[in-house]
């Protein structure tokens, strides 16, 4: 039962940490300092909700593990992030709607979790879902402005959508860890959220006067630990110090 | 609004009114609402704070310089974070509210205010240099997270506003 908790926290906290260091990159990078800080400001409240979520890992996990360890100190095929989160910045109209993807997913598991019986999650939902209010109003603004903005920016931005498109589907998988916790009470069906999760985007994507793509093909693979290739270099830049000085703190 | 469940001895109060929040030294951690309780048990303050949000990097500083302010004045502290109730800016005091202004940071809206000056739809964020409402929205994330940025087109003076988090 505790392993499942685990690897159930992994799946939902190791998103925020890959998508919180990804966002980490852009700190001085932002095409211009309004968007650098606030992209780096969602950065930062990823980041503090990993850590809440890491704290309550290390101590279920026991035997002197501790935020970092869990953090740090993994392998890649223990990451259970989605695809989605571990796409490069490959440019700001990639990077928000990276974000927008994520976040209208990560509000609506929130608002579930919330009502989770394990009284750590709940509480940590509680007070992520304020934060992720304000993400998914800021990207969703962003989509929005891009898409119904230029020719260049409305061209840009659906090539990102239609790119990203294909790890959307991963977010409404199951591992067995998400089926037991869902047995327990403690996990949030994800495969409930599908209809109205496409239902929103595709009316803020049009909205943004924008196309919703048709794909029928999905890649999948980051809940098994089966990573894209960006992934060994997230990892190369998130673990080097504690790999290169093992046990450091600051 | 959930102000009475605060637990906070009055001797202890008196000292924990000297620690400040580091990102806004003008405001003690008492008037954030970031004390959630402080009892003196068996010789040891015990204290409850919780994150104003997640990510918050004042927090282990808080921590450290509340355990300073006690063994200043011969207590051992032991700091306690808590997730649960989620702070919220109702829990900002009235006397909190008017220190962040004196300090040139607007004080939280309304939930409802809040969305429709930060969605730049109204002009509600008044000046905290000039008092002019005729201000407006230059980025929805400020300085630190828990702010946003505008700025006074009377008195061009740029300021931080203080998002609503409910």
């Amino acid at each position: 039962m505790n392993n499942n908790l685990i690897q159930y926290i992994y799946g939902i906290a190791d998103n925020s940490l890959i998508l919180g260091q990804r966002l980490g990159e852009l700190c001085g990078h932002g095409p211009s300092i309004e968007t650098d800080i606030a992209l780096t400001n969602i950065s930062l409240d990823l980041l503090g909700q990993t850590r809440s979520y890491f704290q309550y890992v290390a101590k279920l996990q026991g035997n002197g593990a501790n935020e970092d360890t869990v953090a740090f100190l993994r392998l890649e095929r223990e990451y259970k992030n989605v695809l989605l989160v571990e796409q490069p910045n490959t440019d700001f109209g990639y990077s928000i709607t990276r974000q927008f993807l994520f976040d209208v997913f990560h509000l609506a598991l929130l608002e579930e979790l919330q009502k989770s019986k394990d009284e750590m999650l709940a509480a940590i939902a509680k007070k992520s879902i304020k934060e992720v209010l304000y993400h998914t109003r800021f990207s969703s603004d962003w989509i929005k402005r891009l898409g119904d903005g230029t020719e260049e920016s409305h061209n840009r931005i659906q090539t990102a959508i239609n790119d990203l498109w294909i790890f959307t589907d991963e977010l409404f998988h199951q591992t067995d860890a998400d089926k037991a916790m869902i047995a327990e009470g403690i996990g949030v069906d994800v495969t409930l959220l599908k209809i109205n999760y496409y239902k929103k985007v595709s009316s803020i994507l049009e909205e943004a006067t924008l196309q919703t793509p048709s794909i029928e093909y999905f890649q999948k693979g980051g809940k098994q630990g089966v990573h894209s290739e960006h992934m060994g270099f997230i990892l190369t830049e998130l673990q080097y110090m504690q790999r290169t000085y093992p046990n450091m703190t600051w | 609004m959930t102000e009475e469940k605060i637990h906070i001895d009055q001797k202890l109060f008196e000292i924990l009114e000297t620690v400040s929040d580091p990102e806004i030294p003008v405001l003690s951690i008492v008037e954030m609402g970031v004390v959630r309780s402080a009892k003196l048990i068996n010789g040891i303050v015990e204290v409850e704070i919780t994150p104003t949000y997640s990510g918050c990097p004042a927090m282990d500083v808080i921590g450290d310089d509340i355990k300073e302010a006690f063994q200043q004045k011969g207590y051992e502290a032991k700091v306690d974070l808590i997730l649960s109730p989620a702070w919220t800016t109702d829990w900002i005091t009235s006397k909190g509210r008017i220190a962040l202004e004196k300090y040139g940071i607007a004080s939280p809206l309304s939930e409802s205010a809040d969305k429709e000056a930060l969605l730049g739809n109204k002009k509600l964020v008044k000046c905290p240099q000039c008092g002019s409402l005729n201000t407006k929205l230059v980025s929805q994330f400020g300085s630190t997270a828990c702010k946003a940025f505008f700025q006074c087109e009377d008195c061009l003076e740029p300021f931080d506003y203080f998002k609503c988090l409910k």
